[in-house]
């Protein structure tokens, strides 16, 4: 299969402008979830907002959320895809910039340093464009992800030694918990990279807050961790919004690399609960959109 | 537990009758602030030619298109979606703002800090908590821009929106010192052991 650019560009625009908008069916399934187990009058009340808000942004074609994000687009790509890699990603820059323009929506984007705001959504490194591979024949996946920065300022790393074991893990992921408190937007994803380098680490604690709900980390030690840190999170009674309530996260996921042998790394990253995230699927036939 | 409907400005009195998990709703004015409006207004010299004396202000940077100029959009710019930013990065200027400018409600999501808390006490304020990301919802209460300033820092300018019937907004922060995120907090520190017990963690 030989990759249209074209078709890149125009997939790129459509998947921001999409993921601004539609929040995920496992996301709102999850919302479900959490509103028929909270026992806190003052939190159902705040998940309901968040649900009418989700029913106003369709009905409205409105945006989910003011913040539009830093964007990421992840891409994968399959067997006997025929693609040029540079011209690929600045397709996807090209597609990020014009969605801003032609859907007039903020651009959150702004040089480090200086803070000017170049108005495209892009700037230096920005996209973030993330390349991958994978086993399917003539598939080609981009996934677009706008991180939203209230949870993304609530970032952290820890490089806990051996000595401490697994349980520098469980209490790292339980103090950031307490530490994010309401700045994070909860209910969360709380992701966790487990191993790996520093900045591996990192990586794997974004892949692991951004999965969809109800995917299981592939590690069997990593989805034990997985279980057992949502049920403690939730004890916490942080609560939608940090106002309290039972609903702090709608799960914990960790991803997993094997680390060195001196070193035992452990990074949280948080989604919130505007946890967007759009698809398209490039096929011989076309192009499909979902999440 | 009492519901307010304020159009501000308020006076001091009216803040000070609100109490934690009051509920209030907002008409009239509303001014929009954010990291670099406020960085400009109390680092960098810069005033504001907006009378905020009694008014309410909340942290956001709002979606915006610019249009022709109308009544309808008298400043030429209509709302696309507006909401909330995390307030906590902002915590330093909660002082200036009401000393400076006599502002005496702030809106945001996630709560500020003692710092503020103090601050609301000492000078008469309030925090506003608005549930963050809501913000397709929060846009149906706003009715138009009325004005911006300092819009060379777009979209992290100066704004005055029109809002009606925005709220309920939750009191999470008064001036007689409560708060309900040091509440959640303390008690979600007195819970931390039970927690860590429940993944087999040894505290002391």
């Amino acid at each position: 299969m030989k990759v249209d650019l074209q078709q890149v560009e125009e997939a790129a625009k459509e998947l921001y402008i999409r993921a601004l908008k539609l929040l995920p069916p496992d996301i709102k399934q999850g919302f479900e979830a959490l509103a028929a187990r909270e026992s806190d009058a003052g939190a159902k009340r705040v998940l309901g907002t968040m649900m009418k808000n989700i029913s106003v942004a369709e009905d409205t074609h409105n945006l989910l959320c003011q913040d539009t994000g830093i964007p990421i687009y992840n891409v994968r790509i399959g067997r006997g895809v025929e693609v040029d890699g540079v011209g690929l990603k600045q397709a996807i820059r090209r597609g990020c910039a014009r969605s801003t323009r032609e859907y007039s929506f903020r651009s959150s984007i702004v040089h480090p340093t200086t803070r000017v705001n170049e108005q495209t959504s892009t700037g230096r490194g920005v996209p973030i464009v993330n390349f991958d591979f994978m086993d399917e024949d003539n598939l080609l996946e981009i996934e677009m992800i706008p991180k939203g920065s209230g949870s993304e300022n609530n970032s952290w790393l820890k490089m806990a030694v051996p000595a401490e074991g697994v349980d520098a893990i469980r209490t790292f992921v339980v103090d950031c918990v307490l530490e994010a408190g309401g700045k994070t937007c909860p209910p969360t994803v709380v992701g966790v990279g487990v191993g790996g380098t520093a900045d591996l680490c990192v990586h794997l604690a974004k892949r692991a807050a951004t999965r969809a709900l109800g995917s299981r980390c592939e590690d069997p030690e990593g989805a034990r961790l997985e279980q057992a840190l949502t049920h403690a999170v939730n004890m916490l009674g942080v609560g939608p919004q940090g106002l309290g309530g039972d609903s702090t996260a709608f799960a914990v996921h960790v991803e997993t690399a094997a680390t060195h042998i001196t070193m035992n790394p452990v990074a949280v990253n948080m989604q919130c609960h505007s946890a967007r995230r759009a698809r398209a699927i490039f096929r011989p036939g076309g192009v499909e959109y979902g999440f | 537990m009492s519901h307010f409907d304020l159009q501000p400005p308020v006076s001091e009195d009216q803040v000070r009758r609100l109490r934690v998990n009051d509920t209030v709703t907002l008409n009239g004015a509303l001014y929009g602030i954010r990291d670099a409006t406020q960085i400009h207004l109390f680092d960098r010299g810069r005033r504001t030619r907006f009378d905020l004396a009694g008014h309410a202000v909340i942290h956001t940077a709002p979606n915006v298109k610019k249009v022709e100029q109308s009544a309808a959009h008298p400043a030429g710019y209509a709302p696309v979606c507006v909401g909330t930013t995390t307030s906590d990065r902002m915590e330093r200027f909660t002082r200036p703002l009401m000393d400076q400018y006599g502002v005496r409600l702030v809106i945001g999501k996630g709560g500020l800090r003692e710092g503020s808390l103090k601050c609301f006490g000492e000078l008469g304020g309030a925090y506003l908590a608005i549930v963050g990301g809501a913000a397709a919802l929060e846009t149906t209460w706003v009715e138009a821009i009325e004005d911006v300033d300092l819009d060379d820092l777009h979209p992290e300018s100066l704004w005055k929106f029109r809002v009606r019937g925005f709220g309920p907004l939750v009191v999470a922060m008064d001036s007689h010192g409560g708060s309900l995120y040091a509440q959640v907090k303390r008690a979600a520190q007195e819970r931390r052991a039970h927690a860590l017990e429940s993944l087999g963690v040894k505290t002391e």
